[in-house]
């Protein structure tokens, strides 16, 4: 058995952690697409779009996200594809996170007074410009704080994906563990690179929501 | 698309899935009571306590908020039993969860304890209670009150984390699940049917907690 010193392990989880930021920018912005995309659908007129995408959110936020990857994983291999496991942790991923983002982002919509939408029906603008020049500007300062904050559930989410296979910093955890027989230390190591990429994360939400909660006080 | 699908497996393994059904509730039992339990002395500390005990508590919290739960499970089962803490999975996956939903339970709570008007402590203090009892009758109960929701949906949060435990081979609906499919290999119909059973579970337990807040926080007390 060879030895392996903390720089060997430290190396090799950090190359690891490339997989983990990818895959969790790539599930945010498809999600955030996605996200955007079911939200309109979720605050527009159409009564079965709403429903559409409310009981969209139910299931997603109901059921557990390991659970989703397996569906996906074996889901897309019942139409003949053969899957690899990046392809469905982030078609799951991104599913995931459009739900919880639609959420958010409908519960900031929802919290600009009822009056900004009457001000501006009256002033004979239509949906779509209410949206853009009234609603979502203000929406969007209040959206900012808890869509970071989400950014860590999303880092945090990507350690499941190492259960059907994909290699991302959790599953090189438990390879270097089996090479090093040092669980202790690798997987010590492995929670302090994600507390590094979520707790300035935190800590940049908490400061945003402080700094941007000025601006929603007057209404 | 020219697949089969069968459900028939479900007459043969029925009893694993009961029994991981209930190893689910039993770990989101002891997690959600526990866990609480945590936070409520945790969120006491970082709300009012010494300020020595401050740096320990907001340490916990912190590291336990911005890590996942795969890893704080992984760290319990296989990093500790070199230090000599040797657990079962059950007791593994029974203290990860309370772990984890102690640090995010802790500042749900905070946020109820913070949220309390002074005046609350001072009318305490006036009635001679000491600070203890002025933060166990006075201040706690509302604040609970006040946070429930929230605690609700962590709690819920939690048991749907939980799937991952059978990654220790604790013996949990997933675990059945992976059991089921690695003996039929009926994948997708197994897992399509646990995570309806998963959503069943999440939707009662929504319900249970709503009319346990009804029971524990009669209408009378004041927000």
């Amino acid at each position: 058995m060879s030895d392996f010193t903390i720089w060997d392990i430290v190396r090799n989880l950090l190359l690891a952690t490339r997989w983990t930021v990818v895959l969790s920018l790539a599930a945010f912005v498809g999600g955030g697409v996605l996200g955007a995309i079911l939200l309109f659908l979720r605050i527009g007129k159409r009564r079965l779009l709403r429903n559409f995408v409310k009981y969209y959110v139910e299931l997603f936020q109901g059921t557990p996200l390991l659970m989703q990857l397996f569906l996906a994983f074996f889901g897309l291999g019942l139409f003949g594809i053969d899957v690899p496991a990046w392809v469905a942790a982030g078609a799951a991923l991104t599913l995931w996170t459009a739900a919880f983002l639609t959420e958010i982002w409908r519960g900031c919509v929802e919290s600009i007074a009822r009056g900004q939408w009457e001000a501006s029906s009256s002033l004979a603008m239509g949906y779509v410009q209410q949206m853009r020049h009234v609603i979502l500007p203000q929406a969007l300062r209040v959206a900012i704080p808890p869509t970071v904050g989400f950014l860590v559930q999303v880092i945090k989410g990507t350690a499941v994906t190492s259960i059907i296979g994909f290699v991302e910093l959790s599953k090189a955890g438990t390879e270097v563990t089996n090479a090093t027989f040092e669980p202790f230390t690798v997987y010590g190591i492995v929670a302090l690179i994600y507390f590094a990429m979520c707790w300035p994360l935190s800590k940049a939400s908490q400061s945003l929501e402080r700094r941007l909660n000025v601006a929603h006080r007057n209404q | 698309m020219t697949y089969n699908f069968d459900f028939g497996w479900l007459l043969v393994y029925y009893p694993q899935i009961l029994h991981g059904i209930a190893i689910t509730i039993e770990l989101i039992v002891v997690a959600a009571v526990v866990g609480i339990a945590v936070g409520i002395c945790c969120a006491w500390v970082r709300a009012l306590g010494p300020a020595w005990l401050k740096p320990p508590v907001t340490a916990y919290v912190e590291l336990i908020r911005n890590t996942p739960f795969l890893i704080q499970l992984f760290f319990i089962y296989f990093g500790l039993p070199p230090l000599g803490l040797r657990l079962s999975e059950l007791e593994a996956a029974n203290l990860a969860m309370v772990v984890n939903l102690g640090a995010y339970s802790c500042e749900i709570i905070r946020a109820g304890i913070q949220a309390t008007p002074k005046g609350q402590f001072e009318a305490g203090a006036s009635l001679a209670m000491t600070p203890f009892e002025t933060f166990r009758h006075v201040v706690l109960v509302p604040a609970l009150q006040r946070i429930w929701p929230a605690l609700s949906s962590q709690v819920i949060i939690v048991m749907l984390g939980s799937a991952v435990v059978s990654q220790i081979a604790a013996q949990d609906l997933s675990f059945a699940t992976n059991f089921i499919q690695s003996r039929t290999f009926r994948a997708f119909e197994a897992y399509f049917f646990s995570t309806v059973l998963y959503l069943v579970l999440a939707i009662l337990l929504r319900w249970v907690l709503a009319r346990l807040g009804r029971i524990i926080f009669p209408r009378t007390v004041a927000r």
